[in-house]
Formats: C-alpha cells, structure tokens, sequence
C-alpha cells in the first residue's frame, strides 16, 4: 500500500537550539542552554521521562568525599585512566573528575533525593574500578532518580516560562515520541536543523536551528543479547556519520558481565554492579570464587590476593584489598566467558552470583529492591535464598561522536555538537561503572551552554527544500518496497540477522577471519537492506520505524567491524584472542570512522593528544611505562 | 523448554473505532506478554502499534490492560494465565486511544505542569543539604513511581468520567504533592506555597474517596492511598478546621528548618 501524500511543503519551526535525545545528556544540555536564554527544543523517540537513562540502576560517580574522606578528583581522574586503559582523551576525563561533584549537588537542590549518610548527606556506594566508595545512589534505581529530577526541571523551567508568556512551551518545548532521521545543513555546510517524523501520525516536520545537540545514547540494539532498550539503534552515531563528522573508538563496546540468562526472554537484561559491589561473589560450578585466578597484571597489587582479605575490605578498606570480583568490567566479562568456556558454567550458560549467603535477606531487599523484584517476577528466583545465574551482556559502547573536551562540539561540522554515551573519547577503551550519569550531566551541560553560545553568535538557520525533499523520499522509501515483489525484504528479519552476525562474529572475543566474514555479511544486509518493504501506513507503525532504524544499525555495526579488525591488539571491551595482549604502541592511536561518499565506512588513524605532565604525575613510573608507547616514556 | 500454542484477542483500531482481532501464536518457556506480542509483529502483524522501552519494568511505558485488568505488558508473565485461557489485551481505557494498544497519555503531562515545582531552601548553597534518611524515606517511596500511568487509568474518579479530568490531577500528581509536601527541605511554605491547600482546591483530592484502586494496580507496589493520599487528606482537614493546628504546623516546620 502506498501512504497517502501530504499535500503541501513539510511544516517548519525556527528554533535557537535543538536537542535530539530526552536521556540525562539531552535533558541537562537543555536545561542549560534555556538558562542561557536561547530557546530550545527537545525531540525524543519515546514518552518524556522514559529514555534509556531511567533504567540506570548502581549510581553516579562523583569524587564528593562522604564516604571516604580521602577521595578527590585526581584519585577518581587516575580510576577513569585506569579503567579506560589510558586510552581515554584525558582532558574529558579530567573536567569530567572535577565537574561531577557539582553536577550531582546542583540535582539536590532541583529535588533530587539520594540515599543518606548517618550524618546526612548524600551516601557513596562501591562501584568495580574505584578506589573508593564514590557513587551517589538511590537503591538500584538511580537513573529514574536522575530522570525524573531532570524532566521536572525541565516542567519548572516551563512553568517560569508560563509565568511570563503564558506559554509553557515558548522557551523550552519537548517535543515526545518524535524521531529524527537527518540532520540537515545549509549552503555552506553548517548545520541548519534536523529533519523528523511524528511516530503517532507519521507526519514530517523540520526544525530549524543553527545549533544541534545529539544526546541519543548507545548502539546496543545491534547486538542480540543486550542490556540496552529499543531506543538504541545508534542514531545519534549515524547522523553524525552522515552529517560528514567521524567516530572515535567505534571498536570498544562493553560488555556487561553480569546479565540475566534465563529463561531466555529476559536473557541479557542487566543485573547491577551494585550486587557485587555491596558484597556478592562469583562463583563457578564447582563453587569456586574464581575471580582470583584472573586477576590480570597491571591490576595485580591492587586487589586482594585470598576470600579472607577481600571479605575484611567490606569493614576495612584501608587496611585491605578489594576483592577482585571488583576488577573493571572488561576483566570480569572476560573471566566468565572463560569459565563457561571451559565447562565450569551454571546449567544455563552463565555463571553463579550469590549474596544470599553473603547478607541478611532483609538487607538484600532494602539495598537491591529491584533485582529482589526482577529475578523473583521475571525468573521466580528469590536472590535472598539462591544464587542467581548471570552471563555477559552488550551494555555499553566507549565510541562515539568525536568532539573537542571543553565544547562538545563535533569535529568538522560547524554548529553540531553530541554528549552521553553518543560521544565518544571519555572513556577510553571501558567505562567505568557510575561514570556514564556524571558523564551524562558534565557533558550534557557544557553541550547545552556551548550550544547556546554558538546558536547566539550564528545566523539564522535556512534549510533548503532540496535537503528535504531527499530527507522525506528517504523516509518513504519502504513504502514503495513491495515493487521488488519476491525480493522485498522485511525489516524483522534483516534486523535479527544483524543481531545474530554481531554477537557471534564481532561480540565479546573477536578473531580476524570473523570480524572479515562479518563485514561481508553487513555488506550483503546492506544491499538487502535497500529491498525492505513495509505493510501499513504512517501511523504509529513499528516495521516502518524499523525499517528506518536499520540504516543506522547497519552503519555503526560496520564501524564497529571495521575498525576492531583494524586494531591488532586486545584492550578494555576489544578482545582478540588472535591478539591477546595489549600492545603498547596501540596507546596513542585512535581510529576514527568516516561516512564514505560511495556507501559504506572510510578508518583513519590519528595520533592522539599527548598528556598533560601534571596528570601524568599522579601515577607511578613503574605503572606508567605499563601503558605508555615507548616513544611517550622517552619524552 | 516446552513450547505451546496461546490464543489472543487484541484490539486492534483507532479513534474511529476498531474491535478485538484473534491470533494464534507460539508461546515459550518464561515469557512475558510483551513477548507475544513481539512476535505478533514480527510474523503475522507487523503494523501492530504498541508502545514499550526498556522490557525491564523501569520505564513504564507498556501499560495495558490484560484480561481487563490494568497492567505492564512487560511484567505480565504468561505464565499466569492457564493454557488454554484467551489472553485479551486492550489499551488503557481511561485515555483516548491512538492506534491499537497506544494511547494519548498527553493528559498526564498536563497535569505534571500544574503541580509547583520543588522551592529550593534559601540560603543553602548545593552540597550544603543534609537530610536524614529516616526524613526521606517517604518521599523516596513516592519517587519510585515509574510513570505507567496504571493508576490514573484505574482511578474511577476519571476512568469513565472525561467530565472530572480538568479539575482531578489523579492519584500519580497527588501523590507528587505529598512528595514534595513531605520533602524534608522544600521551602514551598516560606514562599509563601500551600501545597495542602492547592491539593484540595486545585487539583480535586477531595473527589478520592480512597477506595485504593490505584494501589492495587502499581507496578512497584506504592502504597499510595495509604501513605500519600490519606495523610494529605488528614493533614487538610486539620488545617481547614483546626487553626490552631494549622499555625502549630507551621512553627514546628519553622524550628525544624
Ligand atoms: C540497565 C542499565 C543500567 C545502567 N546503570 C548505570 C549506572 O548505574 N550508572 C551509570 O553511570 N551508567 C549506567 N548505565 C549506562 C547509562 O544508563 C547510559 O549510558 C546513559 O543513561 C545514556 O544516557 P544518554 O543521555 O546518553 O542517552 P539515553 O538516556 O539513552 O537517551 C537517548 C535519548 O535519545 C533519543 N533518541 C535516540 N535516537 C533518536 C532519534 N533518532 N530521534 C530522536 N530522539 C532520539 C531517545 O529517545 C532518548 O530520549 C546503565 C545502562 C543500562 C542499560
């Protein structure tokens, strides 16, 4: 069936800024940039305060100093490093160390409520990768905590706006349930504004502006077992691509070590740090903690070296180690890979993780009230009484956008800027737990005032009718699907074949012939890709919608296939067990990803940024010349 | 694993009207409904329209009504139901309905625009806060809403009455009074704010009479009649009878700040 025409141009609103992405990244830019008086617009795919962000569970890291008073940012900067195996552009890893105190007060004083301190401030919990208890939570559901705080924000902005106007929505409008399919630019290349489809009616619009703010999250949805919602199928990352800025880094993606295994239709979704971090234990099927025996090199005298050593660092940790089932996550994924691997698995292919034996039932519930709720609805397993069964699961991707540290702002694209796990470079090759919120908020709001700085000194934005013109007939193609009769394809199944080649060719061990073969198979998606077809009409259609969104999937998976075959060496969440080890010479190299003109992902290699001397200070020699090209350890 | 055939009637429709549609459809071992009716769309309806997120019960968006009664899809496991049973989903009733098992939901964020903001204290600068956690444990409890919008649905006072929307905020924006109400250090009285009062007069807590509907239904089991809505109730009833309890209120308020 062939959707009715509008008649008519596509409408047009002029805006100041436009955030696409309603996240802790999106929501923080546009608060920011309204407070700086330029008039901002929101545009999400899903309802106003339901974005990826609300499923963050364990915290938000921020060197406040409540729970141990010896903790600063340096000490949480030097974790970043570590965790990211130094690949980190470490100058977002220091405004990030130094920012996010702030960032997690000024929630407090927008009504957020983290849990307390006996003497009443914000309580810091243990997190895998920090030295010292530092993230702000509340229960297992800090990211709804964090949301929520945000979109009122965001409501009493507009009831100030209200005030003055009479309009709720003159200064700061979100614009929900709304995608974006392509950010347009102008005669001379800057951006102009973003070009969108109403999910419910399927009606196109253009929103005009001079500044673009992407905040549209991870990539996940590419990856058949996954921890991420539907919302993750890398957009930002494609418009960016296709805006004519690169990626950073598109090889590191994380992979969570602990995700639900069984029954198979919640296989992936997360069980929290935080289960490990307040006391649980890995255990094997032989029940044994074997997190002991893969404590890697670098971290060796950090973390405990016997149970009776890490069991006395809950109590005590100055006078002793951290258990290693703290260890970063790539080293925990790694290691229950290799257990189930070798035939030590649980009976659903996972591992144990036990707090029943580790803690009072009460005390479970009251600390991990949603896990006590997930696995008991979801698995009728009671946590407080057995173990639970976990496995590795696609979490997170370290690539992104690549920008500049201070601005956000994107590299070569005058006028588009990206922040949250869109963006690439703070984190090096792994994230730490607790460091995507504080990323969020640090980068959301420099993204949001550097906007609206850009936005205030540019002139108005013009989109020219031939940009969507394109824009739109791009949108309809599967529509016309049917016309290639027995080859038209369906979305669905394009998408699990996706799923299906990541995760077994480019998943959490990587082999060189594989990730090839993977890259002919998205190439051959690619073509199929073209012959999509859908049923239907505009409105509210979900195979349209997927049909849209397989452009973009297909477009980051080739980046992340392409630039891990490039890597020849194993570092945070890029494993290759054709290249186990991590290569020195690796350390200050990034690959960046380019759209190329004739389809299809162009690698370069760039030298990054020295670092700074002062930073480099806070670390040992002995553990420097671990990480550091030798051409670096000369100089 | 075992594997069987599940009967389904889905509404199917728009503003305009539709009806209830059979199907026939696999169902595996530990799945949840929102599970069925992926795998409706992606073999025999793939323009079915519903909305979910996360598949997780953290975000709340999958809200329906299952065998008519108001629940998340994705937290709804199929095995709860015999069989043999036909499993019905339809969309919430109490919203008008867009397409299939998506509704206009826009209701509830009108209201979360009325309701004043959290008044910061003066004179405490960020990271100067202290609260303790037996102060907070309430307001906490009310934070956990996620949003589904399942008690708003269910709350007779507006399920099938359109006339009492403009002057009814719902058991979710009442409960977001009380919230901020019992928030240890929100200085919405010192500025002058009664939130008791804009309770009762503007957003109709006198039309609950706590028959606890909306509790029944929460997805994470808030108690919201009993801990949010009758203790506003008792509170504005001190305050509309009782001066002197009123003006006690507001000096121990003042000694605790
Ligand atoms: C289960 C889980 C638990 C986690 N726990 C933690 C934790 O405890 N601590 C921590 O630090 N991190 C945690 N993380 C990671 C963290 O939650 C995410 O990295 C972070 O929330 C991403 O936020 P964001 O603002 O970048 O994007 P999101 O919150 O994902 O928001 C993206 C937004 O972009 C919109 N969008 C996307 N594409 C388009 C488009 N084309 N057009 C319009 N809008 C679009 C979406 O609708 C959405 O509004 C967790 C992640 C998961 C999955």
């Amino acid at each position: 069936m062939t959707p009715v025409t509008p008649v008519g141009p596509v409408e047009r609103q002029q805006w100041d800024v436009i955030v696409v992405g309603a996240g802790g990244a999106g929501l923080r830019a546009a608060i920011e940039a309204r407070q700086r008086g330029a008039r901002t617009a929101v545009i999400c795919k899903s309802l106003f305060g339901k974005a990826h962000t609300v499923m963050a569970e364990g915290g938000i890291a921020a060197s406040m100093a409540n729970a141990n008073p010896h903790d600063t940012w340096q000490i949480h900067f030097r974790d970043t490093m570590r965790g990211g195996k130094f690949l980190n552009q470490w100058r977002m890893a220091e405004l990030h160390a130094r920012e996010a105190p702030d960032r997690v007060w000024e929630l407090e004083t927008w009504g957020a409520l983290f849990d307390r301190t006996p003497d009443g401030r914000i309580s810091q919990r243990n997190f895998g990768g920090h030295e010292y208890p530092r993230l702000a939570h509340v229960g297992d559901r800090t990211g709804l905590e964090l949301i929520r705080t945000l979109q009122q924000k965001i409501v009493s902005l507009q009831q100030e706006d209200f005030r003055t106007t009479g309009d709720y929505e003159s200064g700061l409008k979100v614009f929900q349930e709304c995608t974006v399919t392509r950010v347009l630019k102008d005669a001379f290349g800057r951006v102009a504004g973003v070009f969108c489809y109403d999910r419910e009616s399927g009606r196109f619009f253009v929103l005009q502006a001079p500044a673009v703010v992407l905040a549209t999250g991870g990539i996940g949805k590419s990856f058949k077992v996954t921890s991420n919602s539907w919302e993750y199928t890398g957009d930002g990352h494609a418009l960016a691509l296709l805006a004519g800025a690169p990626l950073v880094n598109m090889e590191f993606v994380q992979f969570h070590p602990t995700g639900m295994v069984w029954p198979p239709s919640v296989k992936g979704i997360l069980v929290t740090e935080s289960v490990r971090g307040d006391g649980g234990v890995l255990r094997n099927s032989e029940g044994r903690r074997f997190m002991f025996d893969y404590v890697p090199e670098v971290f060796k005298e950090k973390y405990a070296q016997s149970e009776e050593e890490g069991d006395r660092w809950y109590e005590d940790p100055d006078d002793n180690r951290r258990p290693p089932e703290l260890l970063p996550r790539d080293e925990v994924a790694r290691a229950i890979n290799a257990e189930v691997k070798a035939g030590r698995g649980s009976p659903h292919g996972g591992v144990f993780l036990d707090v029943s034996t580790r803690m009072p039932a009460d005390v479970i519930r009251r600390r991990l009230p949603s896990m006590y709720h997930q696995f008991k609805e979801l698995a009728d397993v009671d946590i407080t009484a057995e173990p639970m069964e976990v496995g590795p699961t696609c979490h997170y991707v370290m690539g992104g956008v690549h920008v500049d540290s201070e601005t956000a702002a994107t590299d070569g694209v005058p006028g588009l800027f990206a922040a949250g796990e869109v963006a690439g470079g703070m984190h090096g090759s792994n994230r730490l737990g607790g460091n995507s919120l504080s990323d969020l908020l640090v980068f959301g709001r420099r993204a949001g005032l550097h906007a609206a700085e850009y936005a205030a000194g540019a002139a108005a934005a013009e989109v020219g009718e031939e940009a969507v013109a394109a824009a739109r007939a791009e949108a309809l193609a599967p529509f016309d699907g049917e016309s290639f009769g027995d080859a038209a394809e369906n979305p669905y199944t394009l998408h699990q074949e996706l799923q299906q080649t990541m995760n077994d060719l480019v998943g959490i061990i990587r082999r060189e012939s594989e990730m090839a073969e993977a890259l002919e198979r998205i190439a051959e998606l690619r073509e199929r890709a073209r012959r999509v077809s859908v049923e239907g009409h505009r409105q509210f259609n979900p195979g349209w919608h997927l049909a849209l969104d397989l452009r973009n999937m297909l477009l980051v998976s080739e980046c992340v296939a392409r630039a891990a075959l490039e890597r020849t060496e194993s570092r945070g969440g890029h494993t290759r067990e054709d290249r186990p080890a991590m290569d020195r010479a690796w350390r200050p190299v990034n690959l960046l990803c380019r759209a190329a003109d004739g389809g299809g992902i162009e690698l370069e290699r760039v030298r990054t940024e020295p670092i700074r001397d002062d930073l480099l200070a806070l670390f040992e020699k002995e553990e420097l010349a671990k990480y550091l090209a030798d051409e670096e350890l000369e100089s | 694993m075992s594997t069987y055939d599940a009967r389904f009637r889905i509404w199917r429709g728009d503003a305009d009207g539709g009806g209830l549609t059979d199907y026939t459809v696999e169902v595996h071992d530990g799945e949840v409904v929102l599970d069925i009716v992926h795998r409706l769309q992606a073999t025999q309806a793939p323009d079915l329209a519903v909305r979910w997120n996360c598949k997780a019960g953290k975000c709340g968006s999958c809200s329906a009504e299952i065998n008519g009664r108001p629940r998340l899809l994705c937290m709804t496991r199929m095995s709860v139901f015999a069989r043999d049973e036909t499993v019905t989903i339809t969309p919430m009733r109490a919203f008008p309905v867009i397409r299939d098992l998506v509704t206009d939901v826009s209701f509830n964020y009108a209201k979360a625009r009325e309701i004043p903001a959290f008044v910061p204290p003066a004179g405490l600068a960020p990271g100067e806060y202290r609260m303790k956690q037996e102060d907070v444990d309430r307001s906490q409890e009310f934070r956990k809403c996620i949003e589904c919008f399942l008690c708003q649905n269910t709350c007779h006072v507006v399920r099938d009455h359109e006339e009492n929307k403009p002057v009814f905020a719902g058991p979710r924006f009442l409960m977001r009074i009380a919230e901020l109400d019992m928030h240890p250090l929100d200085a919405a009285e010192e500025s002058g704010l009664d939130r008791r009062r804009t309770a009762q007069d503007d957003h109709g807590l006198g039309y609950c009479n706590i028959t606890k509907c909306c509790t029944e239904v929460c997805p994470e089991g808030i108690a919201i009649t009993d801990n949010a809505l009758i203790p506003m109730k008792e509170r504005v009833v001190d305050r509309r009878y009782d001066p002197v309890v009123w003006l006690g209120n507001r000096i121990r308020r003042r000694n605790g700040a």
